[in-house]
């Protein structure tokens, strides 16, 4: 073996030790983005928490199975997941250099997101018309915010997504908008994870 | 239009609050005129306010808590004095409403505003330092935690003389933080202000484990890290799995108080058992966030004044990952009273004494390591084996703690608010000032006065145990804590001493003033021109004093743990090297402009003024999208730059 032959075996081993020196830019920002979106589970498991504590407690207000309509949740449901499948496609074509694609993936990943948002506020309208608000039992209290909040998440991802498009369109894929839109959508894939948590312990363990 | 806000939100018929205010306002102006005159702010703004530099925001957090902790200790010797007077007929000279703020703002600032920014501006100012890099991971989102935190200590001290604080003690506990019972704005100040400074200290963690796991110099291992990066990732990996649990635990309250939810609420269901549970979910693990980078001051301390390398060090590296994962496994110890039945407090109670072992392995280890070491007693050893004898006896009355019907005797007693003080006292704070001192003239180019500095810790040492031991005697008598007026008598002397610690714990701040006046009067014969004034063994102590603004001219390669003591046996590398272009971030106004917004949201959220708050939150948001446009972050260094600062460095002359 030559010199540097044996000095790129230990480089290599090094790095597998966590011994290479410093990561790349494009490393960090993805891995530090994913420690943060860690830390946004865990609050979200404080509010899963609080409704598996207080699910039950409807104070004589209606309960789940009086409010939950699972057709509109599995609309809900399927538009959210569909709309990480297009993201994913979305991200393919912009690490392919692809604008236009991106683009169009992109506008498939707002509308489906926008449709989940749409479908969950009238379904929070109708509950509120009915006089089962959030103050109206810790159930609801629990329920509105959980659920609230992940809609919450969704519309920021939303102006998010729109201001990631912006950005293709005013300076191309360029390496640093490319680390923007990696982080993006490891925050869409990740709304999709609690919605997973949210349809089973609320949607599906709740309708019964 | 300005809600809930009026000129009866300045308490102007209460002397204490409108006096005090009076003089920190009068304190702040003068700063602020002096800075003015002498035409100081372009630097301030260039040189600190906006800069991304770790160094710089270390020393702004260090400063910030430093600076909080003369608050915290107000708002102690208040207390203190009001126990000593309020004996029997005596009603002392605070009222209940007022004192009740006292000791609601006494735990709050001392943890979050005090403890916290210490730790957290030692990890900033050190880390990058000794994994040999030039910076964190994320800069300006660095530059962005210190100054929410800052909003947050802000607005803490704006509610002494805008409306009122708490007066709900610091954990805030529903049903009595809820509107029924506190229907003014003291509970909204300590939630506004800890949910700014909570996203802040997130972020700090967010960065520095991204930091630790994927910036370090070529060569070091997770095995060659100094343990005090070791204890920066444990306590930052809390953090980040921790502080969440608070910001929705708080967000929870803020839904009951604001939006009329039923969460921790009496009625329509509300379990306000569900509130101390997930508080002390984060409580717990906090006191770890604390502590464990203590621990590796402590282990850096020890080592270097010893002479040697630190003993065991892999088992002090596993006995800080045990606690890191243990601290998770022990919070109903807070409340073993609230009635979870016996298996289940049992099962926390054997956690909990089960975290005593690792902490023990440490103290062995740093005991061993001392052992036939050749010992140079400054500052900052007096602080580690204090923290050592100190530390050993909160730990212990923490295991007798940790029996539930020995709980069940003393829960909320003030033989809890003794062992707790006597382990954040003698082991944050003994810890941070060891650090302070050890790593002073890293920062600053000289070393602080070694007399004022011991004769600090002597008073330091001694007020605690004045002002502490006592408290486990009367707690023992059966004194709950928080008590505005004493009805026993008998009581009186034990109080006494105490008061008389709490003095000496001023004489120790007094000399820590004076050691800094001192050290910075006489700073050219205390000069570190080595920039290894204690024979160190990591590699901060390769670098200058204090360090150029890209840390290292040239990335050190680490071969070995100690990674600066081996170089030094092996011989230093040639002065002059091969230099290159260094790639550094640029200052960032990003930090502060945020904070800005922060501190006008949460005042208007306190308040009730809706207006500023969309307002404000727009701004934050346009703030965030400002940076997020930005392509120009980093600057850089070209390579005959870094040779002429080396070089005036070295005092190798001008090149030709």
């Amino acid at each position: 073996m030559t010199v540097a032959t044996i000095e790129a075996v230990s480089t290599a081993l090094a790095r597998g030790r966590g011994g290479g020196g410093p990561a790349p830019t494009r490393i960090v920002v993805a891995y530090g983005f994913w420690i943060f979106l860690l830390s946004d589970f865990v609050l979200f498991s404080g509010l899963f928490a609080a409704y598996a504590v207080l699910s039950d407690q409807t104070a004589g207000g209606p309960s789940g199975p009086e409010l939950f309509n699972l057709r509109s949740v599995f609309i809900e449901t399927m538009c959210l997941l569909f709309s990480s499948y297009t993201c994913g496609l979305g991200a393919l074509s912009a690490e392919r250099r692809q604008p236009g694609r991106f683009l169009i993936f992109a506008a498939f990943t707002f509308v489906l997101g926008a449709a989940f948002l749409f479908i969950e506020g009238t379904e929070f309208a109708a509950m509120v018309r009915k006089g089962a608000g959030p103050s109206r039992s810790a159930f609801l209290s629990a329920f509105f915010t959980l659920v609230g909040t992940h809609g919450a998440h969704v519309t920021s991802g939303l102006i998010w997504l729109a201001y990631m498009v912006a950005q293709v369109v005013a300076k191309g894929l360029r390496p640093r908008v490319l680390r923007r839109l990696l982080c993006f959508s490891l925050f869409w894939h990740a709304l999709d994870i609690i919605w997973i948590g949210v349809l089973t312990l609320v949607y599906l363990m709740g309708a019964r | 239009m300005l809600g809930r806000l009026s000129w009866a939100a300045i308490p102007f018929n209460e002397p204490f609050p409108i006096i005090s205010g009076a003089i920190v306002l009068i304190v702040i102006l003068a700063v602020l005129g002096i800075i003015t005159v002498k035409g100081w702010w372009p630097y301030l703004w260039r040189e600190w306010i906006t800069s991304v530099d770790h160094k710089r925001i270390g020393i702004m957090y260090l400063t910030l808590g430093l600076v909080m902790l003369m608050r915290g200790y107000a708002d102690a010797i208040m207390m203190r004095t009001q126990q000593a007077m309020a004996i029997g007929n005596a009603q002392g000279y605070l009222p209940p409403g007022h004192y009740d703020q006292i000791f609601s703002a006494h735990g709050t600032i001392m943890i979050f505003f005090v403890a916290m920014p210490l730790v957290i501006g030692l990890m900033n100012f050190v880390v990058p330092l000794q994994l040999g890099v030039r910076d964190v991971a994320f800069p300006v989102l660095n530059s962005v935690s210190f100054w929410l935190t800052a909003s947050g200590a802000l607005l803490v001290n704006t509610s002494l003389v805008i409306g009122n604080f708490a007066r709900t003690g610091w954990m805030a506990y529903p049903p009595l933080s809820e509107l029924p019972f506190s229907p003014d704005v003291g509970v909204d100040y300590y939630l506004w202000s800890l949910q700014i400074s909570g996203i802040g200290t997130l972020l700090t963690g967010v960065n520095f484990v991204t930091t630790i796991l994927k910036l370090r110099a070529p060569g070091m291992t997770y095995f060659r890290m100094p343990v005090f990066c070791w204890t920066a990732l444990a306590t930052n990996m809390l953090v980040v799995a921790a502080f969440p649990i608070l910001t929705a635990t708080f967000a929870m309250l803020l839904l009951d108080r604001y939006l009329g939810m039923h969460f921790f609420t009496n009625d329509r269901g509300g379990n306000q058992m569900m509130y101390v549970n997930l508080f002390w979910a984060w409580g717990h693990p906090e006191v770890y966030i604390l502590i464990l980078p203590a621990f590796g001051v402590f282990s850096e301390v020890v080592a270097t004044f010893s002479g040697r390398g630190l003993f065991s060090y892999r088992s002090m590296v596993l006995a800080t990952l045990g606690i890191c994962v243990l601290s998770f496994m022990v919070w109903l110890h807070h409340f073993f009273t609230m009635g979870a039945g016996a298996n289940v407090n049992a099962f926390f109670g054997i956690m909990s004494a089960i975290i005593a072992v690792p902490t023990g392995v440490k103290i062995f280890n740093w005991l061993f390591t001392l052992f036939r070491g050749r010992i140079v007693f400054r500052t900052p050893i007096l602080f580690s084996v204090g923290f050592m004898v100190t530390f050993v006896i909160g730990g212990m009355t923490g295991v007798l703690l940790a029996v539930p019907p020995v709980d069940f005797v003393l829960h909320n007693s003030v033989f809890l608010v003794a062992h707790f003080h006597n382990v954040i006292i003698g082991g944050v704070l003994f810890g941070v000032l060891a650090g302070y001192n050890y790593w002073f003239p890293k920062a600053f180019g000289f070393t602080l006065d070694d007399r004022f500095g011991k004769a600090s810790f002597w008073c330091w040492i001694i007020g605690f145990y004045l002002a502490f031991m006592p408290l486990y005697v009367l707690g023992m008598m059966g004194m709950t804590r928080r008590l505005e007026h004493i009805a026993d008598p008998g009581w009186r002397p034990l109080l006494m001493i105490a008061e008389i610690g709490a003095v000496f714990i001023f004489l120790a701040i007094l000399c820590q003033i004076a050691q800094l006046y001192v050290s910075i009067r006489t700073r050219e014969v205390r000069r570190d021109r080595t920039g290894d004034p204690w024979n160190g063994r990591t590699l901060e102590w390769s670098t200058p004093s204090p360090p150029p603004a890209y840390n290292f001219a040239v990335m050190p390669r680490v071969e070995t743990i100690d990674a600066f003591a081996e170089m030094k046996r092996r011989g230093m590398p040639p002065l002059e090297q091969a230099y290159e272009a260094i790639e550094m971030p640029r200052n960032s106004a990003t930090g502060f402009i945020t904070a800005f917004f922060a501190v006008i949201t949460g005042f208007a959220l306190i308040w009730h003024i809706w207006w500023i708050v969309i307002l404000g939150l727009l701004a934050a948001t346009a703030t965030l999208m400002v940076f997020g446009w930005s392509e120009t972050r980093e600057h850089e260094i070209p390579a005959g730059e870094i040779a002429r600062m080396e070089r005036a460095r070295l005092g190798l002359g001008w090149p030709g």
